[in-house]
């Protein structure tokens, strides 16, 4: 039996040294030390020795049996160790070859523009008020201070749907229906939304696009807190290095007004084709709600002030972006959209 | 309006300190935005370009176009040019006038644009041999000097032009180029602008233009003994002066008259005309010279009749441009005794026109209802300086000064006698209004406190008149028309104290109520699904063609023009009316995009536009609309060339992941009819009782009219509105098992005619509260499962939450399941 046992120790030592891959450790396994191995046979045969024999068998059983595990453990972690080396080597890919596509979509760039917008606004407190695209000639122009064939409509060209009705031109009208619906509590929205202008389609104008109105009433509100929420808005959306200049301006529903000036992002103040070599460009116009605006939207002018401004959303985009005709806009070329 | 103010001009009336640039910028953040500087003058060496002064004119020795001039320009020894210029070759023969002959003169070496060439290119200037005769230097033309495009002639310089000195001194300038905004005639003129630079530099205004009249002890009467004055229309015209000077010699203006009314944009004409032009330039009130002698009175006889009244029925008149124009009956018309010789306050008649051969000159000075002066002029779409400055509301006060102004230029220029008695029919003079003006009103609407001595200063600068401590009467000048409100006045003290002075400051005022906006919100997720599903948000025209919704329709069935808003003025016809429906803006879009990519899945949110009976304004509901065509994979390496194209079932599964995102609660999906799908792939979607729209392949024929039909066209209209009443952004979470679930695949054989949907929501509805997921994996139709009959297989999870399910558990739900479907729907389980 001791000869059977080393035989044992000496096949299963060179068969192990002989194996191929992991595939056939635990076919060895098996052969050697499983329970129906062939270990297992031989110690068998132990009751049928003396009782003399008996324990030096025993002991040279279990020998072997300890020479063989480790012998196996060993083997085991050379070979793993081997095909990992292996698999490493065989597994590696081109890194040059693309990755799988993944085909996500694209908010439109207005949309994005004035979501940038709407949380600059949101984090001082201006919520989102919405209002009619079609609306009448008198709250788009009337109640905002804007009598018919006065001078000041020469700065709206208008699309009308009969002599009352128009595609509002901006969206101040929804300063009108705001302070109608609010009053007498204070208020502090922007309006964003699509306006028409009778213009014809050309790289800088579009008949149809956006705005965002702001409006804020209340009991104190003055124009150095227009030019302050101005001037933090310019820097959120722009850059905190941005400049400001305020200019006085002329709109018929604010007194006084002012248009907001930034030093031009592209040249940084130096002058540019694109800030037709001023070193500025145009902000927002805006300025303090005209009394007659206010008593219109049921506020009573003596006691109550407020700011109001107006931004369009392609222009801020287009500049941001370096884009040139704002026709791409309402294009629709999935080419444009997909890169924002 | 644009507007265009010479700084020499401007100096005239104020001193500037200050360089042009900075001029403009004080001005455009006051309030007149200066668009662009125009600098004259700036490109000429003043070494090189001076006065030159012609002493000698001789011929030139071998050409019979050229001459020799001998040209002192203040150097020890004259030059001598040889130039071929026609205005100077004239003189050969017939001597030099009797005044000093100047003209710009350009030594070797000047910088010079070049006269023969279009594009404005400059050459340096060399000494040469002309046919002979060495030529050092040249006399110069406008062109040349960038002046002009004039290169007929070389430019004369007045006689006391001095000799030597840089032409740049002599004839620089800079020209501020305005973009005047709103209605403010009083900033439309450069007295007026003057003033504003007065105030914002606090150096003093000179306005000794506006006092020739009483300089010259002139009276007013509205019965001048020279001709008869009536204002028949008191409402349309507000006042009318007439101021007549006699025995004139016309000839062109003077040489600075026509410098600075080429630098403000106008073109000379002759000295009365330049002298009206010049006048309105400078002062703003528009004028406009009469021949006298061709003034007709009553039934063409007698004394000269002006006649200020609205139009007769039928009649028109032909205007200085030579053009026949019709009138209303609301139109102003300035008439003699026998008929129209104007149309007030835009444009002259062609037979009262000066001309050379005038010696009586009229000048009317006059002011018209702004209003009706916008809709004359817009009604016969004829713009004039002088109409665009009465339609910005002009006062009435600067009339008579203005027109002694124009009067007293053409007796300078022209010689001939100011009549003593100048004509004024003003029937309703204005009157001062005071407005009270508390200064913490100032304070409290800018922000800041402005000390009450620069409030004063301000206002006292502009001409208002301020008394009082506390609060300010104010009293407007009368040409501030603009000005009603103490609102008004605190514009004026912050534009020109500044604004940059003003430190910001945030809301102090209590944060108003804040309120959750769902529509918004609402919208926003849908947006963000469906981006997340790999849609591209496209915005369409609002604006469409009737035609554009009828194409919707298989059989094209025209819509009706009346369920449309429509616009009275169109761009295009092609845009004419609001849209209906988003889908066919979104299949145009689709359409053009297939012509550069294989897929387009993309979709809208917006509004349409319903007319609605009785109502004023139509309903605006928003929608939403996906379209989605082409190629179902992105082509890649990865799996090769795959052309399926995507079908019903890319889009449904768009249509459900939005509505599972959105949490609406049970979906319904029905076979539906809908003229623009596909009869047997459209789908009609509801949650309970509220339809949402419409999911499925577009009809064939209504793709192939928009130009679209290689692939199927999948689309997707929802009513947003319905979606978002639905929306509730609360959705309640589900428990998360904590104990593995055992997954099955059961296949049942079904009537091919049942839908895969009836026999799943039979099989979780039997299989509750275990099975909580059932979902079809394969559909397989085969004529070996019998006649009519097709394989559904499922794959269900069971799973509970209160332990790990044993087989025992599995096999009583799955009984329980294949009885009820043998029951009910005949079906058969497949082994
Ligand atoms: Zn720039």
């Amino acid at each position: 039996m001791l000869e059977e046992l080393s035989q044992l120790q000496q096949d299963g030592l060179r068969e192990l040294q002989a194996m191929a891959g992991s595939a056939e450790l635990p076919v060895w396994y098996r052969t050697y030390l499983g329970r129906k191995g062939r270990l297992t046979d031989v110690l068998r045969g132990l009751g049928k020795l003396s009782a003399d024999e008996r324990p030096e068998a025993g002991k040279r059983g279990n020998e072997v049996k300890q020479v063989l595990e480790e012998a196996f453990l060993r083997r085991q972690d050379e070979i793993r160790e081997a095909e990992l080396q292996a698999s490493m080597h065989s597994g590696a890919v081109d890194v040059t070859l693309p990755g799988r596509p993944v085909a996500p979509g694209h908010l439109h760039l207005s949309i994005r523009t004035l979501r940038k917008i709407r949380a600059i606004f949101a984090e001082m407190g201006f919520q989102v008020y919405d209002s009619p695209e079609i609306d009448t000639d008198e709250n788009n122009f009337e109640l905002l201070n804007i009598p018919p064939y006065h001078p000041a409509r020469d700065m709206w060209d208008t699309f009308w749907v009969n002599d009352q009705v128009v595609l509002r031109t901006h969206t101040s009208p929804g300063q009108i229906r705001c302070m109608r619906e609010y009053h007498p509590q204070p208020i502090r929205v922007i309006l964003p939304g699509k306006c028409y202008r009778y213009e014809q389609i050309t790289p800088r104008s579009e008949h149809q696009f956006f705005q965002v109105e702001g409006l804020a009433v209340g009991h104190h509100i003055r124009l150095t807190d227009l030019i302050g929420t101005m001037s933090e808005f310019a820097r959120k959306m722009y850059g905190a290095e941005r400049r400001m200049r305020i200019r006085s301006s002329y709109f018929p529903f604010t007194e006084p007004s002012i248009e907001v000036d930034m030093d031009c992002i592209l040249c940084r103040g130096a002058g540019c084709r694109v800030c037709k070599h001023t070193g500025w460009l145009e902000v927002a116009g805006a300025g303090m709600v005209h009394p007659v605006v206010l008593r219109n939207g049921g506020y009573d002018a003596e006691e109550w002030s407020g700011f109001a401004f107006g931004m369009g959303v392609e222009r801020p985009a287009m500049l941001q972006h370096g884009i040139e005709d704002i026709r791409y806009f309402y294009n629709n070329d999935l080419r444009f959209l997909q890169q924002f | 309006m644009a507007l265009r103010v010479p700084i020499s001009w401007l100096r005239d009336f104020v001193d500037v300190p200050l360089a042009p640039q900075e001029l403009a910028e004080r001005l455009t953040l006051a309030g007149l935005e200066v668009e662009s500087i125009n600098a004259i003058g700036a490109q000429w060496d003043p070494q090189k370009i001076v006065v030159g002064h012609i002493t000698a004119i001789a011929p030139h020795p071998d050409a019979d176009r050229l001459c020799l001039c001998t040209v002192d320009y203040g150097a020890a020894a004259p030059l001598t040019v040889v130039t071929g210029a026609p205005n100077l070759t004239a003189l050969l023969g017939r001597g030099l006038p009797a005044t000093p002959l100047k003209a710009p003169f350009a030594m070797v070496g000047a910088e010079l644009i070049d006269g023969h060439a279009a594009d404005g290119r400059t050459l340096k200037l060399k000494a040469g041999n002309i046919r002979g005769v060495r030529s050092e230097g040249m006399v110069c033309s406008e062109k040349e000097l960038g002046l002009s495009e004039d290169h007929e002639g070389i430019l004369l310089l007045p006689p006391d032009a001095p000799t030597g000195m840089p032409l740049n001194e002599y004839l620089g300038d800079h020209v501020l180029e305005f973009d005047i905004k709103g209605g403010f005639a009083h900033l439309l003129c450069v007295h007026g602008v003057a003033r504003e630079a007065a105030a914002l530099l606090g150096t003093p205004l000179r306005s000794d233009v506006w006092r020739v009249g009483g300089q010259h002890g002139h009276t007013r009467s509205p019965t001048p003994p020279f001709m008869a004055l009536e204002i028949a229309d008191p409402q349309r015209c507000l006042r009318f002066t007439a101021t007549l000077v006699q025995g004139v010699r016309i000839g062109p203006s003077p040489f600075w008259m026509q410098q600075r009314l080429v630098r403000a944009g106008m073109r000379p004409i002759n000295a009365v005309v330049d002298v009206t032009n010049y006048v309105m330039l400078e002062l703003g009130q528009p004028l406009h010279a009469f021949d006298f002698s061709s003034l007709r009175g009553e039934q063409g006889g007698g004394r000269p009749l002006i006649r200020v009244r609205c139009a007769h029925p039928g009649e028109g008149i032909t205007t200085l441009d030579g053009v026949q124009r019709p009138l209303d009956e609301q139109m102003l018309l300035i008439t003699d005794g026998g008929g129209a010789v104007g149309i007030a306050g835009i444009m002259g008649g062609l037979e009262s026109e000066v001309t050379e051969r005038t010696t009586d000159v009229l000048i009317e000075c006059a002011s018209f209802e702004f209003l009706s002066i916008r809709r004359t002029s817009q009604l016969l779409k004829l713009r004039t300086e002088a109409g665009d400055r009465f339609g910005k509301r002009l006062d009435p006060e600067r009339c008579a000064a203005a027109g002694m102004r124009a009067a007293y230029l053409i007796h300078d220029i022209c010689g001939g006698t100011v009549h003593p008695v100048q004509g004024d029919v003003y029937p309703r003079p204005l009157a001062p209004q005071a407005i009270t003006l508390p200064l913490d009103f100032v304070h409290h609407l800018l922000g800041v406190p402005i000390p009450r001595t620069d409030v004063v200063r301000i206002l006292e600068a502009l001409e208002f008149r301020v008394e009082g401590e506390d609060p300010l009467r104010v009293t407007p000048p009368l040409h501030r028309l603009d000005i009603g409100i103490p609102a008004d006045l605190v514009e004026e003290i912050g534009r020109i104290y500044g604004y940059d002075r003003m430190a910001p400051t945030l809301i102090e005022d209590a944060l108003p109520n804040q309120r959750r906006n769902m529509r918004l919100d609402g919208t926003e997720r849908v947006r963000d699904l469906l981006t997340g599903c790999g849609l591209d948000e496209i915005i369409t025209y609002s604006m469409i063609a009737l035609e554009d919704e009828a194409r919707l329709h298989p059989e094209r069935q025209a819509v009706a023009p009346e369920d449309y808003v429509a616009l009275r003025n169109p761009l295009a016809t092609e845009r004419g009316h609001m849209r209906r429906r988003l889908l066919a803006g979104a299949l145009g879009t689709a359409r053009d995009n297939l012509r550069f990519l294989p897929r387009v899945r993309m979709f809208e949110v917006g509004r349409v536009f319903q007319p609605r009976a009785g109502a004023v304004l139509p309903d605006e509901p928003l929608r939403l609309c996906a379209v989605m065509a082409g190629l179902r994979q992105p082509a890649s390496w990865h799996s090769g060339r795959d052309e399926t194209p995507m079908d019903f079932f890319d889009i449904k599964g768009v249509a459900e992941t939005l509505l599972d995102g959105l949490s609406l609660g049970a979906i319904e999906w029905r076979p539906g009819e809908q003229a623009a799908y596909h009869p047997g792939r459209c789908a009609q979607v509801s949650v309970g009782d509220t339809p949402l729209g419409a999911v499925g392949e577009l009809h064939p024929r209504v793709a192939q009219a928009f130009g679209l039909g290689a692939h199927p066209v999948c689309a997707l209209e929802f009513d947003l509105e319905a979606l978002l009443v639905l929306w509730q952004d609360g959705h309640q979470m589900t428990p998360i098992f904590p104990h593995p679930p055992v997954y099955e695949d059961l296949a049942f054989i079904v009537d091919a005619a049942l839908s895969a949907g009836d026999v799943q929501r039979l099989i979780a509805q039997t299989g509750r509260p275990l099975v909580t997921d059932v979902r079809l994996f394969d559909l397989y139709q085969d004529s070996r499962l019998g006649e009519g009959r097709k394989s559904l297989a499922f794959a269900l999870t069971y799973q509970s939450l209160e332990r790990t399910l044993t087989d025992q558990d599995v096999a009583k739900v799955r009984a329980r399941i294949v009885k009820r479907l043998e029951h009910e729907l005949h079906a058969q389980l497949r082994a």
